[in-house]
């Protein structure tokens, strides 16, 4: 599994999925039309300072990678960030580190979470900041993130790359596969039964 | 070698193996709440799928309910139609709902436990990040995103990887005006935000052991802003005790059957741990968020950090929030001028943090500039502080007394800061823009500290306050 595409950096430590959507938009029954909010405070502060966030940039439309720094998407269990990014148009993200909510979020959503050595990152960005057009691939299978003469090896952990590889990144069909299982693993909950004494 | 509690909730809990490598866990306690599962419901829905086990499946309402009228339909279009949708998804499921009308209805993470529904040695998942709060009972518990919420309604089981265990021992005992919220917060910055990132938290040693429930659940409530996704403590003497008699508890000889097995997942003493960490909880001082993330916090008597103080891949992120929040480095956090005071939350609105602000406040004003708010975090809690007349406390004081909810914590209702406001809150995260305006500015401290805070107009050292009302 492969993903290519125009990318567009994000930079910042510890970006929490408050900033990425704010609350106030989580005020909806539905995920629909969480793409036109996403970043909305950060780019009317960078716009009111006369400045412009990536995700105002044309350039950057529709760009398929997304790279950021450390400890992505940390904070609130959200869905509704990676959601609105993956509305957006991101199919995967590059970055120093992600928080684990986030990385299961995304990967539930087949958006790939890969790590990259902090030295890659700040190589990969300072390339697709110089250059909008600059093609970037996440390969899964070779664990590898390239452009513009850039090789980087990326971790993942292995079982969610397994998933990606196997296209089960949606556990919902494996999780209900075998329903008289889950019946007997929970029977076999003393909570569950009731901690009825042993011999009854 | 002996196991630890997670190994053991885990491997009790474990379906199978999938074949990604993942475990397919079973979880045995699914809270609901309003904001994140109406999408999974819907998805449910659009799949044909009915929730495979509702009696594991419980439902309640608390982040978008107003918390001074609470009349229906809400005055707030949107936030009456998501009530709406979830009374009917748990209608039509068949999920138990502890709605408005219900005086069981309160922040989920308070209600739980509150109710018994939190018991050592399960599983508990819940579409929120502060389910890590239940571990306070030996549960492994953890937030889940909307897809993985569908995923437990229809299979009450999750694809799980694996999780490393880092044992936190406290050590020594907690000055007085020192609280689990302090321990917590000084651990997080000890150990950074992303530090638990892939470990679970186990909380312990002679201060943890000292703590009553409602300190463990601050305690563990707050793992996830260290990067932990479960922090747990060994269920002992003072767990089973809490649990006697709660509605949803085992009762009579059931219960000392239960008792005994919940003693039996606590982690074995030759336990290994993939870490250990010791914190010296007598040098605990109260600590206060000058930044802009949980682990960017100073004891009361220390001065604010600036870029120079720290590491080179932290100077921008330091420049950046004390930018934000307005702060010079190098003054000291004290009389750092508040506008608001919010006591509350799933990490500090149990009774016991009520009781501690009313012992700050009783008898004093707040300073005239702040305005407080004090909102419990379930209609339970409400009603055990108002048996005591703690609201009147509260409202002589000047501070505001209002009904059950997350309110301020996060504001997607109508209590919010208002532009640039400083709010010294008993919350459990400052991230830009948190409180509900995109400029607002958040200090995270302890709910006596609050109360200090709201008293002095200035973050305060409540220990000054407490020895003064000691003495009095
Ligand atoms: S009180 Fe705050 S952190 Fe807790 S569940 Fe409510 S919104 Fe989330």
């Amino acid at each position: 599994m492969t993903i290519t595409g125009r990318a567009v950096a994000l930079r910042g430590e510890d970006v929490d999925t408050d900033r990425i959507m704010p609350a106030r938009f989580l005020r909806a029954v539905s995920f629909d039309g969480l793409e036109a909010h996403v970043f909305e405070d950060d780019r009317r502060a960078e716009a009111a300072a006369g400045a412009r966030h990536p995700f105002d940039d044309p350039a950057r439309a529709g760009a398929a990678v997304l790279l950021v720094n450390r400890n992505f998407g940390c904070g609130s269990s959200r869905e509704h960030a990676p959601q609105a990014l993956a509305r957006w148009g991101v199919r995967a993200i590059v970055g120093e580190s992600f928080a684990e909510i986030f990385f299961s979020n995304a990967t539930a959503l087949g958006v790939p979470c890969v790590s990259v050595r902090p030295d890659a990152v700040r190589d990969l960005m300072a390339l697709v900041e110089r250059d909008a057009a600059a093609i970037v691939s996440v390969d899964l299978e070779g664990l590898t993130v390239r452009g513009g003469g850039i090789d980087a090896v990326c971790t993942m952990p292995a079982a969610a790359r397994g998933a990606f590889l196997a296209g089960t990144w949606d556990a919902t069909a494996l999780l209900t596969a075998d329903f008289d299982a889950v019946r007997a693993a929970a029977a076999r909950l003393p909570y569950v039964s009731g901690f009825r004494p042993a011999r009854a | 070698m002996g196991s630890t509690l997670l190994g053991k909730v885990w491997d009790l809990h474990t379906v199978r193996r999938l074949p990604t490598g993942q475990t397919q866990l079973l979880v045995g306690l699914h809270l609901v709440h309003e904001v994140t599962s109406p999408q999974a419901f819907d998805m449910l829905r659009l799949r044909g799928q009915a929730v495979a086990l509702p009696d594991r499946t419980f439902a309640t309402v608390d982040h978008i309910v107003p918390t001074d009228g609470q009349a229906r339909p809400f005055a707030d279009g949107m936030a009456e139609q998501m009530m709406a949708a979830l009374e009917r998804n748990c209608r039509e499921f068949g999920v138990p709902l502890f709605g408005l009308e219900s005086d069981d209805q309160g922040i989920v993470h308070v209600i739980g436990p509150e109710l018994g529904l939190t018991q050592p040695g399960m599983t508990i998942a819940c579409g929120d990040s502060h389910t890590s709060t239940h571990g306070a009972f030996g549960a492994v518990a953890f937030g889940i995103g909307t897809s993985q919420v569908r995923d437990v309604l229809a299979s009450q089981c999750l694809a799980m990887d694996p999780l490393k265990v880092r044992r936190i021992m406290v050590s020594g005992a907690l000055e007085p005006g020192v609280y689990a919220k302090d321990v917590i917060l000084a651990i997080i910055r000890t150990l950074g935000v992303q530090g638990g990132v892939g470990f679970a938290y186990e909380y312990a040693g002679p201060v943890v052991d000292r703590m009553t429930m409602d300190e463990r659940m601050t305690l563990c409530n707050m793992s996830i802003e260290g990067g932990a996704r479960v922090g747990y403590v060994n269920p002992d003497g003072t767990t089973v005790a809490y649990l006697k008699g709660r509605r949803f508890a085992p009762a009579g000889d059931a219960f000392d059957r239960a008792a005994a097995w919940w003693r039996s997942i606590a982690s074995d003493p030759d336990a290994a741990y993939d870490d250990e960490v010791l914190v010296d909880g007598g040098g605990l001082r109260p600590m206060v968020t000058w930044g802009t993330n949980p682990g960017q916090s100073a004891a009361v008597d220390e001065r604010v950090p600036g870029p120079a103080d720290v590491a080179e891949p932290e100077r921008a992120a330091v420049a950046d929030a004390l930018a934000y929040m307005g702060l010079e480095a190098g003054r000291h956090i004290e009389g750092t001028r508040v506008d608001v005071a919010f006591i509350g939350s799933c990490t500090n609105g149990r009774l016991s943090d009520l009781q501690e602000a009313a012992r700050v406040v009783r008898g004093r004003r707040v300073a005239s500039h702040v305005r407080g708010l004090v909102v419990p975090g379930s209609k339970r809690v409400r009603d055990a502080a108002e048996r005591e007349g703690l609201h009147e406390v509260f409202r002589e004081a000047g501070l505001e007394w209002r009904q059950a909810g997350c309110s301020m914590c996060l504001a997607m209702n109508p209590d919010r800061l208002q532009g640039r406001e400083v709010c010294a809150s008993s919350s459990n995260r400052n991230f830009k823009g948190r409180q509900g305006s995109p400029t607002g500015r958040t200090l995270l401290m302890s709910p006596a500290m609050v109360a200090a805070a709201a008293v002095a107009g200035e973050v305060t050292d409540v220990r000054r306050l407490l020895r003064h009302t000691e003495g009095s």
